[in-house]
This record gives C-alpha cells, sequence and structure tokens, in this order.
C-alpha cells in the first residue's frame, strides 16, 4: 500500500510508469488506466459496434487482454495507440456495425455541388465563423450536436474521424489500429470533416 | 502567372483538397495551387478556417464521466483474471504474471 500512496503524492504517472506497475499485478494501477482510458475506449469502440451494451463488452475484453497481454506490449507506440488496437480487432470480431458489403467510400463530391456556379465558383460568399463566436462555440452546446452528426456518418468516417479529430492519433496510428491505407484514412477524414461542417454551419455562421 | 495559377483551380476543386493540404500530403506544385487559390478567394479561405474549427471543436467532444460502479465491475474483474482471491494484498508481484490465470 505505502508506494501507491506515495506517487499519488507526486505528479500525475505516466503510461509507462503504471503500466510497470501494473506488470507487477497492482491494482491500484489497473484502476488508473481504466479511470484514464476508459472514457476513450468506449467512444472507439462505439464507433464500430452496434450498441452501447456491446460497446461496454468489448472494452471489458480489451481490458482483460491488456492484463492477459501486458508482456507483449513493447512501448514502440504510444499505450493509447496499443490499446485501440485490441479494441478494434475485438470489437470487429464481435460485430461491426458496418455491412460487409459496404462501399468503403461512396464517392462524389464533399461539399454539395448545388453551392457551385457552372464554372465551379462558389454561388453565395462563404460567411466566416470567427470572433464572436466563442459564446456560440460553448462545448456544452455544441457537444451533444457533434456527437450526434459523429453517430451519423458513416462507420468508416465515423472511426477515422474519432480517432484523428476526437482522440487525437497522428494519421500514423489511425491507419495501424484501423488497418487502411494512409490515402483511404485521408479520403474517409476528408469526408467525415466535410460533413461535419455542414453539420456546424447553420449554428455558427452570420446570424 | 500568378493568375493563371489561379484560374487553374476552381472553388469547387479546390475544396477538396483541404484535407490533403491540412495533412501535408499535397506535392509542392499542388501546395503553390492551392494556397495561390485561397489567396484570391475568400470564399475558399473561410471554409478552410471553417474546417480548421469544426477540427477544433471535435477535439471538445468529451467523452462521458466513467460512473464509480463500472469502476468497480472492472475492479472485480481484475481480481478474477489475476486469479487470485478479491480483497487480498493486490502487491504481489511474485505471483505468476500472466501465464497462468485461468479463472
Amino acid at each position: 500500500m505505502g508506494r501507491a500512496v506515495l506517487l499519488r503524492c507526486g505528479a500525475v504517472e505516466t503510461d509507462v510508469e503504471l503500466l510497470g506497475r501494473l506488470r507487477g499485478g497492482d491494482e491500484e494501477a489497473f484502476v488508473a488506466l481504466v479511470t484514464r482510458y476508459q472514457g476513450s475506449l468506449l467512444r472507439v469502440a462505439r464507433s464500430i459496434v452496434p450498441t452501447s451494451a456491446v460497446a461496454e463488452e468489448v472494452v471489458q475484453d480489451t481490458w482483460m487482454g491488456v492484463v492477459r497481454g501486458i508482456d507483449s506490449f513493447e512501448g514502440r507506440s504510444s499505450l493509447k495507440t496499443w490499446l485501440f488496437r485490441i479494441l478494434v480487432n475485438r470489437a470487429r470480431s464481435a460485430g461491426a456495425r458496418e455491412r460487409p458489403t459496404a462501399p468503403l467510400d461512396p464517392g462524389g463530391p464533399s461539399v454539395d455541388p448545388a453551392r457551385f456556379d457552372g464554372g465551379g465558383a462558389w454561388k453565395e460568399p462563404v460567411a466566416p465563423w470567427t470572433d464572436d463566436t466563442d459564446a456560440r462555440l460553448d462545448a456544452a452546446t455544441l457537444g451533444p450536436v457533434l456527437r450526434a452528426a459523429l453517430d451519423e456518418l458513416p462507420d468508416r468516417q465515423r472511426q477515422v474521424v474519432t480517432l484523428r479529430d476526437v482522440e487525437g492519433l497522428s494519421s500514423e496510428d489511425a491507419c495501424a489500429v484501423l488497418g487502411i491505407s494512409a490515402g483511404n484514412q485521408r479520403i474517409l477524414l476528408h469526408r467525415g470533416r466535410a460533413r461535419l461542417r455542414t453539420v456546424l454551419e447553420p449554428r455558427l455562421g452570420r446570424p | 502567372m500568378p493568375r493563371l495559377l489561379r484560374r487553374d483551380l476552381v472553388c469547387q476543386q479546390a475544396v477538396e483538397l483541404v484535407t490533403a493540404y491540412l495533412e501535408g500530403a499535397l506535392s509542392r506544385r499542388q501546395r503553390r495551387r492551392f494556397e495561390a487559390h485561397l489567396r484570391g478567394c475568400p470564399n475558399c479561405s473561410a471554409y478552410l478556417e471553417q474546417i480548421r474549427v469544426t477540427i477544433a471543436l471535435v477535439g471538445r467532444v468529451e467523452p462521458e464521466d466513467l460512473d464509480p460502479e463500472a469502476r468497480r465491475d472492472l475492479t472485480d474483474l481484475y481480481r478474477r483474471w489475476r486469479g487470485g482471491s478479491a480483497g487480498g494484498d493486490t502487491h504481489g508481484a511474485g505471483d505468476g504474471g500472466n501465464g497462468g490465470n485461468e479463472p
């Protein structure tokens, strides 16, 4: 007990420190890691499987994989990326949302062609969202809007946007976690972001 | 010359390059063309800025808090995975690692 108490008095422990303790079977380290990553894991799981209940099972399964496979973590990726890789593998075998026949990319433009004239220029000026938006950019108001919009993205777009823009993974790590090419990742990200922008537009554009 | 470059790329094409631009995935020539278009086009500049704001806002979506019950459940499971009896000394580092913890 004494060691854990002492450590807790200091600065926040790094992942590497917590993993070291977890290897030694330290329950407090496990709880600390769960506290740190459970939210992210649930979010990413939810981007792959159809229901929250399945997501919770998959995340639980992931933690079991972590506890049992801790010695296989070599520290070549960040802990977060390693966790996501275990998670995505388990989520996919648990039953992904997507139909196996779902096209990887629906194709077509990311901005409604009706916004452009025959020469490909914007018909109406694009109103900047800047400056006085801070009140409107309130995370509490926009959080639910963005969550709903994310949920409605096509599966692969949602997965890429969740890893990249919500969880902050690099494109390299996101590709590794999802097992997709850099080019595909970029296309999915491009469409997903464009869609989210469209959802925000009426809320953040000039009144 | 810049005018010619700008005319090269119309808005409808420019918006499809935004992500590749932000990812640093455009070739030098493509990037110059894209930036030349932006310089002459307040609409596409605004569009790019809106995408940046979108990214920043998505990054602020918070995960739901872990409720204490879920944490307790996981802690119970951890003890089972470890294969030991619950509630004992959890600092026994020498009890076999991950090898033989069948439930």
